[in-house]
């Protein structure tokens, strides 16, 4: 589970080194309405497209005790109907008119996407705002169990029957104290979604589905000014609800080395070193993703080249920096061949991490793992819907303070730093022996 | 990763007690609601939902047409939005011109190509690639293969010549054909793991069969990996790898006066070797004649994976069209019957679907999803209810909105200069007509409501298909049986992959 919407996992970008870069520059208009909401509008018409896309900023770190799980089962009710939309219209009404819609949840915050032709803005502002003022009119027990044994099946799929998935639920246990909130997973544990109740989601929808806690941005084919009446006068009526608190986690701090061992119906060996690390955007943050490229990103990258490449005693490996507003952590996983073991894995890996410890990176590594980087940032310039979209991307933005055309200032971090800064953030933030070592085995008779 | 509703589609009919209870809270809303003091002058009216405005339209940039001096066409599309170019030369082969005996070797030969080509190592080219911030990929499918560039149009006179290296120039190296061979031979071993991989292996080898080439996934099997050589690649390569048989495709930031020379510099003096390139379309393979239920034991389970299907259609389909809004009816979108039965209403599912897999030949047909162990002969009955109920005609309403859904969308599937070249390739490929893009509206709002239920009658035979369920044997199969949806027969995973 990831936990914030990677900026540049994806990561593979795009240099512009010495030539005339374009201008990185979202232009866009931001404005809050009397009730509280944040709205960002931007053009852009290379397609006959508008995305609408809300954040919400509450997430798995929101939930409490015995209700794990609840903000992603949360989002599936969204989808439901509200009081002037039944049951099944959400969907019908926008795929009638061309359009998709998503939603997803992390740690930090919900968000919802909805792209449409130009023609049905209008229709996606009055079913996120009916949904955003009007929810429980019709929520019913009957629609959280319904959406509960979805989720449950979400769950088995994506976990439960998928190799290795137990171990992804495992890792957070292991990096976080078990009072932080990320220390529980998203998609929640099976007791706590049979437990989640049709009270739990009035009182969760009046605590922070209010427009005060949430952010709109609208991007593509769209008329400023229009928007923002169709904006004003679909969202305008919904009333403001109380401020919400700030999470207050407890301090989150590894002191030794944490070993464990599991089994699962896996034909081969996989070890996952875990580190706790600077929450988004904070000093080190950038420099642990450009670590992650020099350790794993392409064949030259030091735990590729040794373990896949040359010695081939590893199927895979690979290596990132997961950003969070409470917190990071930064993760390298590998999975053995056949014959080989995780131990031996770990010993070429804390090879690597102690040469680049003591060397640093060279310069040419660096420059390598920037120009990806800023090359991603013009990829993420061609579309403005769905989740890798600039419409999502400028909520991004705003959610983590920067304001939401932070995309300068955001490569400005890559772009800013030397090999001795990598060196830096391996020695403060990768030590020995301060971090996680899980191992996944196959199960007898495998 | 985030927890996401899922991106598969499928969708609805009627949920029941869910519309009735949620109808009688909905008056216990409304009776609070009135209570409540107001708290806006200016309500909107959210009584019906607001009107549509027009119709998008699809201002598709012209399709500039060249060639270069070697006879190799060259189909150019300006977009000029983003500083980046996408530049991608096709070959009209791939693993359909499998030689016999020979699975895998399209499929190799693609991956191969980044391994070494021209003076450059493996290592030197991903190097180059990543330091330009280039994606350089190099893959093949059923149908054709391909190197993609997509780099910032800035660096495009520096990565050209890498393109025209490993297009042109792969060295195939021993030692790294040996690591791949053994990456893949890992890959298919860790496949069997995952019940999600095992069962669109398991469903294709049972429907068509070890020597028919759809039976076999794209990269081969353990057999066929460990007998490939250099020359094996070479000899493909050489063969299919040539102007006559290729198509050069570029989206972007460019001009045709601007990089038409580039290409020609790079691309220009390539010369094939007289020959056959591409072999003729495979054979399409027989239809199962009867409904034949497998079950395939991966012990402790979580969930079923299910896939229900014959052969279907090749691209070239005269009911293309008509079968584009079928499936989004059946299982093609969120809102289709599938998902919405399996999903919304039963909860059996995180999402059920289905999908013609068209190429030059028939590929398969399937509706399939993961469901819930427990509930997997429950998932099967509802599955063959709506396969067996898209036999009848289609709702007015349900035709219109999956004709919407298609057709107003199709104009944003051209965003990026990545989707741009995606859809040139389908039209190079599959030899669609001139006016394919401009008339694609035209042809969905044409498909009526007899049309879809002939298609339904010719495509969707459900007596006729073949069930592969992936999941615990001793907990589900019993359930199955008691279905009496037809023979069954268990096999292990081994089995049912042929090994």
């Amino acid at each position: 589970m990831r936990r914030f919407v990677v900026l540049f996992i994806v990561l593979v970008a795009v240099p512009l080194g010495a030539q005339s870069p374009a201008p990185l520059q979202v232009t866009h208009q931001q404005f809050r309405l009397a009730n509280g909401m944040n709205v960002i509008l931007h053009r852009d018409t290379t397609v006959p497209t508008v995305a609408v896309n809300v954040w919400y900023y509450v997430g798995s770190a929101n939930e409490k005790p015995g209700r794990t799980g609840f903000a992603h089962l949360f989002e599936h009710l969204m989808f439901e109907g509200s009081k002037n939309v039944p049951e099944g219209q959400f969907d019908l009404l926008l795929e009638g008119a061309g359009g998709n819609n998503n939603g997803s949840t992390n740690n930090d915050r919900t968000n919802y996407v909805i792209d449409v032709p130009p023609g049905a803005l209008e229709l996606a502002l009055y079913l996120e705002s009916d949904r955003m003022g009007y929810l429980l009119d019709t929520m019913s027990p009957a629609r959280v169990d319904g959406q509960r044994d979805v989720v449950k099946n979400e769950r088995r799929q994506s976990y439960e029957n998928q190799p290795y998935g137990m171990a992804s639920l495992e890792l957070d246990k292991m990096l976080w104290p078990a009072a932080h909130p990320y220390s529980w997973p998203t998609i929640g544990h099976m007791e706590d979604l049979t437990a989640a109740s049709h009270s739990d989601v009035v009182e969760f929808f009046k605590k922070y589905y209010a427009p005060n806690n949430a952010s709109l941005a609208i991007a593509g084919d769209i008329d400023f000014d229009r928007t923002r009446a169709l904006v004003e006068k679909w969202f305008g009526e919904i009333p403001r609800g109380s401020d919400v608190d700030q999470i207050a986690p407890p301090a989150a701090r590894l002191t030794s080395v944490q070993k464990k061992t599991l089994t699962d119906k896996v034909s081969l060996p996989r070890l996952y070193l875990g580190w706790l690390t600077p929450r988004f955007y904070a000093p080190g943050d950038s420099a642990l993703d450009v670590v992650s490229s020099v350790l794993a990103g392409g064949k030259n990258s030091r735990l590729y080249k040794r373990l896949v490449y040359d010695m081939q005693i590893a199927q895979d490996v690979s290596a990132f920096q997961q950003s969070g507003a409470l917190g990071s952590s930064f993760l390298i996983v590998a999975t053995a061949r056949r014959g080989h073991t995780a131990t031996e894995l770990q010993a070429v890996i804390d090879e690597e991490l102690d040469r680049l410890r003591r060397d640093g990176p060279d310069a040419r590594e660096v420059q390598r793992a920037v120009n990806q980087v800023e090359a991603s940032f013009y990829r993420r310039m061609e579309r403005v819907g769905g989740f890798g979209g600039k419409a999502n991307q400028l909520n991004a933005y705003a959610f983590a303070g920067g304001g939401p055309d932070y995309f300068a200032e955001d490569l400005a971090r890559y772009t800013s730093l030397s090999p001795a800064d990598i060196r830096s953030a391996a020695i403060e933030w990768l030590p020995p022996d301060r971090r996680i070592e899980l191992v996944v085995e196959p199960e007898a008779g495998r | 990763m985030s927890s996401a509703r899922p991106r598969q589609f499928l969708t609805l009919k009627k949920p029941n007690f869910q519309t009735i209870l949620g109808a009688a809270v909905l008056g216990v809303g409304s009776f609070l609601a009135a209570l409540a003091p107001p708290v806006s002058a200016q309500r909107p009216d959210r009584s019906t939902p607001p009107a549509l405005g027009p119709a998008p339209t699809l201002t598709l940039p012209a399709i500039q047409k060249r060639t270069l001096s070697n006879g190799l066409p060259v189909w150019l599309v300006e977009a000029h939005e983003v500083p980046l170019v996408q530049v991608n030369l096709l070959v009209k082969a791939g693993s359909n011109d499998d030689p016999t005996g020979k699975f895998g070797l399209a499929s190799l030969t693609a991956a191969m190509l980044d391994e070494g080509a021209g003076s450059r190592s493996a290592l030197e080219i991903a190097d180059t690639v990543e330091f330009l911030g280039a994606d350089l990929g190099t893959s093949s499918s059923f149908d054709a293969s391909a190197v993609r560039l997509n780099v910032p149009v800035s660096r495009l006179q520096d990565a050209l010549p890498l393109v025209a290296d490993v297009a042109l120039r792969p060295t195939f190296p021993t030692a790294e054909l040996d690591r791949l061979r053994q990456e893949r031979l890992t890959a298919l071993l860790q496949a069997r793991d995952d019940p999600a991989s095992v069962a669109p292996m398991a469903f294709a080898r049972l429907l068509f069969g070890p020597a028919h080439r759809y039976g076999t996934g794209a990269p081969g099997t353990e057999a066929t990996l460990k007998g490939f050589t250099a020359a094996d690649l070479k000899t493909f390569h050489s063969r299919t790898f040539q102007p006559a048989n290729g198509t050069l495709i570029v989206a972007g930031d460019v001009t045709v006066d601007s990089v038409l020379p580039l290409l020609e510099t790079h691309l220009g003096s390539w010369r094939g070797q007289p020959g056959q390139a591409s072999a003729a379309p495979i054979a399409p393979a027989p239809q199962p004649q009867q409904r034949q239920i497998y079950v395939v034991d991966m012990p402790g389970a979580a969930q079923s994976q299910i896939r229900i299907g014959w052969v279907g259609v090749a691209r070239s389909s005269p009911d293309y069209f008509t079968l584009q809004v079928l499936n989004t009816i059946l299982g093609g979108s969120f809102t289709s019957r599938l998902n919405q039965n399996l999903r919304e209403e039963h909860g059996y599912s995180y999402g059920a679907s289905s999908r013609f897999d068209m190429r030059l030949s028939p590929g398969p047909f399937f509706a399939g999803a993961g469901v819930q162990t427990d509930k997997t002969a429950e998932a099967l009955r509802e599955f063959f209810n709506e396969l067996n109920g898209i036999g009848a005609p289609v709702g007015a309403d349900e035709l219109d909105k999956a004709k919407n859904y298609l057709a107003l969308g199709f104009p944003s599937e051209f965003e990026t200069v990545g989707d741009l070249s995606a859809q040139l390739e389908q039209q190079v490929v599959y030899r669609l007509p001139e006016s394919y893009f401009t008339e694609y509206v035209k042809n969905i709002q044409a498909v009526t409501i007899a049309a879809v239920q002939k298609a339904a009658a010719t495509y969707i035979q459900p007596q006729r298909f073949i069930v592969v369920v992936v999941g615990d044997r001793k907990v589900i199969e019993p359930g199955i049986q008691a279905l009496g949806l037809g023979p069954l027969r268990a096999m292990s995973v081994a089995e049912a992959l042929g090994e």
